[in-house]
């Protein structure tokens, strides 16, 4: 795992030395953050990286997963997509077991932080302890809250009223609270094996093992097997543009130990792609880091189709390598793309088509759009801009109201 | 000569945490009802944040308001006057305020049909604001040679604190402050309170600060 100073290079060395300075005024703060999986999903990621960067600037940090079974996870994931607008139905059982299983969990969590990170709806019942054990409370929600489901949302709104404080990471998510909402935009690990630069051989090698031709232009869309990444949208864009243009299309993602739904998309996507040779369907691995890269770094021109997005942390990845995007004007998207300066943003398939044909012959603009793109990645969506907002999160918590603090 | 200030020059920091105020807006009318009842803390961000933020896309677009009126709006005249809005020769947000809401209601009284045109669902105006920490640098400075090395060594954050928000909440703050009150340099202070930071980069900022600075040390 890299150490700060390793960023300094890519960052500067005044943003390491000034990370440096807001940790010290958080000297013997502890923190614990929660979620739902160790493993796959943003969140993990994220976290994966942030909890060890944050011990190294001296704040004790450490990280606990709740647990529950294959029904609990059943009915996280009908929240998280009533969350991103479906109309879902939740029976009285299916609502037990979430209120239950948090209750277990708030029974049996070692709560040891001064202030407590909850990540997303699944743990947020931990907030039970609060009446107990004071400290404080930060929930910060990575998904597209735009258009909530209204049953779901009034029932997630008195656990997360409860909180101090709460984080989202798109504008468009506010919603009316009773405590204050913090905008915070996730990030990416410039050095993870996500992001790290890739001699042209690993690149080379990891084609050749997926049979994928380096010599034509390759399309990649890099998302779990989910319906609100649209993957049956992205082959139609596919095949209205190889009706013009010789290509090939990867779609490739990983499943995460909180989706249950995964298998069930990519099978229908499967069924869809129809053997066609030049659409790779590749499942992944949660171990599949180098792959993922490599084929970004391997692209033409990447699309995230997604029909809704919580961050879109995948966009902020292919940026990062320089690559053209075209994506979805959905959740956080639009603050990674400023459209037509740092990529394409589109709303729908026949928009995408068109977006796709022109970047595929004009790899100037290709190029343009991609230098941009990884600048302004680089300015607001690395780790370390991360690092600095959590940490003013938390001097936030002792100068509520105070428009300027002056430490 | 290289003159040792009365007071050594303390280089500040800051960070923004930006808080989301949960008041969008889809139309002229209900922008302007927004503008004059949120906070100042967002009447700042919202004028002030696109400079850092999308620093390499700078000067343009100046603010959000100018952005939003003009790109999601369609409303290029009104939005380029936003735009036009002289932010240096304002010194207070009320003031920035003020102006804000009487470009736009003149734009209003011009077309009065453009105060309920609508934005479509999804591309409202969402209100924010920030919560500014301000902290201490190493970096001090007791004469212009050491006050040009502190400039090269800041971070980007430290000289837009002293730039644009010093301006704002902390007058004593301002390099031209230190520079005429406790270097007693006159023409130096007013060459820099010339500056326009509204129109260039942070990094051009910085560098024409250095330049700035190291002529008159040569001069002098």
């Amino acid at each position: 795992m890299a150490n700060l100073y390793e960023y300094e290079p890519i960052v500067g060395k005044d943003v390491i030395n000034e990370l440096e300075l807001y940790a010290s005024k958080l000297k013997g703060l502890s923190v614990q953050h929660v979620n739902s999986t160790a493993v796959g999903g943003g969140v993990a990621e994220i976290l994966i990286r942030i909890v060890p960067l944050f011990k190294e600037l001296g704040i004790n940090t450490c990280w606990d997963v709740i647990k529950g079974g294959g029904k609990f996870f059943e009915v996280t994931k009908k929240i998280h997509n009533a969350l991103h607008g479906q109309k879902v139905y939740f029976t009285q059982d299916e609502i037990d077991v979430f209120i239950q299983t948090n209750e277990q969990n708030a029974l049996e969590m070692d709560i040891r932080g001064d202030v407590i990170f909850i990540h997303d709806p699944q743990p947020i019942g931990l907030i039970s302890r609060k009446k107990e054990i004071c400290r404080k409370w930060i929930w910060r929600c990575h998904i597209d809250f735009s258009h909530p489901d209204t049953f779901t949302w009034n029932f997630l709104k008195k656990y997360i009223e409860q909180y101090d404080v709460s984080i989202f990471s798109a504008p468009a998510f506010a919603r009316e609270l009773k405590i204050p909402q913090v905008l915070i935009a996730p990030s990416i690990d410039p050095l993870s094996d996500k992001n790290k630069e890739l001699p042209q051989e690993t690149i080379e090698s990891i084609l050749e093992l997926f049979k994928i031709d380096k010599n034509r232009p390759i399309v990649t869309q890099i998302s779990r097997f989910d319906y609100l990444k649209d993957p049956k949208g992205v082959i139609q864009v596919f095949r209205k543009v190889r009706k013009y243009i010789d290509c090939q299309l990867v779609l490739a993602g990983g499943g995460a130990t909180d989706d249950p739904e995964g298998a069930k998309v990519l099978a229908e996507v499967q069924e869809i792609a129809a053997n066609d040779p030049d659409i790779f369907l590749l499942l992944l691995p949660p171990s599949s880091d180098i792959e993922i890269n490599a084929l970004q770094r391997a692209s033409t021109v990447i699309l995230q189709k997604s029909l809704r997005e919580g961050f879109g942390l995948t966009v902020a990845e292919a940026l990062w390598k320089a690559k053209p995007v075209i994506a979805s004007s959905v959740g956080g998207i639009p603050l990674q793309i400023a459209h037509k300066y740092s990529g394409l943003l589109t709303n729908t398939i026949e928009g995408t088509a068109f977006a796709l044909k022109q970047l595929l012959q004009n790899p100037a603009y290709c190029q343009k759009l991609g230098s941009k793109g990884k600048e302004h990645v680089r300015k607001n969506f690395l780790i370390t801009r991360h690092i600095r907002d959590y940490m003013l999160v938390l001097l936030s918590l002792s100068y509520k109201g105070k428009d300027i603090v002056f430490l | 000569m290289n003159r040792i200030a009365k007071k050594p020059f303390q280089f500040l920091t800051r960070q923004n945490l930006t808080f989301l105020l949960g008041r969008k807006a889809k139309n002229l009318k209900t922008i302007l009802m927004h503008i004059k009842e949120v906070p100042l803390s967002s009447i700042y961000h919202h004028t002030h944040h696109y400079l850092e933020q999308h620093e390499y896309l700078s000067p343009e677009p100046p603010n959000d308001f100018a952005y939003w009126i003009t790109n999601v709006l369609q409303n290029d005249s009104l939005g380029e006057k936003i735009a036009g809005i002289d932010l240096r020769s304002l010194d207070s947000l009320e003031d920035i305020r003020t102006k804000l809401i009487e470009v736009i209601e003149n734009g209003i009284m011009q077309d009065p049909e453009s105060a309920v045109r609508n934005v479509p669902t999804g591309e409202e105006f969402h209100f924010m604001a920030a919560q500014t920490f301000v902290f201490p640098t190493r970096y001090l400075a007791r004469d212009l040679n050491e006050f040009k090395e502190c400039l090269k060594a800041v971070s980007i954050f430290s000289i837009y604190y002293h730039i644009f928000e010093a301006r704002l909440f902390q007058p004593e703050a301002r390099f031209c402050h230190w520079i005429e009150n406790s270097l007693e340099n006159k023409k130096l202070a007013d060459t820099i309170k010339r500056l326009d930071p509204y129109t260039q980069t942070l990094d051009n900022l910085r560098q024409n600060l250095i330049k700035i600075v190291t002529m008159h040390l040569e001069e002098n």
